[in-house]
């Protein structure tokens, strides 16, 4: 009887976080491949043969947090160790939507491209062994947009 | 006010050094949020109201850092950075610094 609860929400947790995973990730591949033409590069200078006629900061972000059923097997594998595989999707796709949404914000103000991208990644809350807590994270992309001088001034 | 993460303005140059400005907020989420964020804590996810909060203090820890160099005389600011900290269980701060300059 005592069991009953946390185990129902386990597996809700379980079945809804699974499938709002994997839709988050069909979405990422969809932007990602619409934005394929974008050019975003993490050099720190601009590559040689851009011109900008302007420039100014962009930046995106978002909240992600993990399901309950996920944190309560990270729980349970840091008492042995080794590999925490829940852990990884949710940093991975936190990072990828940080950036699309930074890639959108360029896009809407007219950008052509962005370069010196940074990553940042910040813990907002502590999530205990027995899965409670809040298990987010906040990743930042930011870099600094460019309008390209010319219209083909970036042609290969 | 141009603000950019790199040493220099792309296409401008840098005639005058002003200093280092900063801005910062700290800033409580607020409790309507953090039940809605509990809930949504269950079934993982992204926790909108919370991206919706860090964005919006980052903006003004922004705002506040251009504020300080205008008031310096400068028209841009650059190799900005931004920084969080967590200051007490469900308070952030969020800081950004840069270099103010003046550009042609």
């Amino acid at each position: 009887m005592n069991f009953g609860m946390p185990l129902l929400i386990l597996m809700i947790a379980y079945f809804i976080g699974t499938h709002l995973e994997k839709r988050h990730f069909q979405s990422i591949l969809k932007r990602e491949d619409e934005a394929r033409g974008f050019p975003v590069v993490s050099f720190d200078t601009m590559p040689d043969n851009w011109t900008a006629s302007r420039s100014d900061l962009v930046s995106g972000s978002v909240v992600i947090s993990l399901d309950y059923f996920k944190r309560v097997i990270a729980g349970l594998r840091g008492l042995i160790g080794g590999r925490i595989k829940t852990y990884e999707p949710l940093l991975d796709r936190a990072r990828r939507e940080a950036v699309l949404r930074m890639i959108e914000d360029a896009r809407s103000q007219g950008y052509d491209a962005v370069f010196n991208v940074r990553l940042e990644t910040s813990r907002l809350a502590n999530a205990t062994r027995n899965g409670k807590g809040t298990a987010g994270v906040e990743m930042l992309a930011y870099g600094t947009a460019v309008k390209f001088a010319s219209r083909f001034a970036n042609a290969q | 006010m141009i603000i950019s993460n790199t040493e220099t303005i792309p296409g401008r140059k840098i005639v005058e050094f002003y200093g280092v400005v900063t801005g910062n907020t700290v800033r409580a989420k607020h409790i309507g949020r953090d039940i809605m964020a509990g809930l949504k804590n269950i079934v993982g996810g992204e926790l909108k109201g919370y991206t919706e909060l860090l964005s919006d203090s980052r903006k003004e820890a922004t705002d506040r850092m251009i504020e300080q160099a205008q008031s310096m005389g400068a028209n841009a600011v650059v190799n900005v950075r931004f920084a969080t900290s967590s200051i007490s269980q469900g308070a952030a701060e969020l800081f950004a610094y840069g270099t103010a300059v003046r550009v042609e």
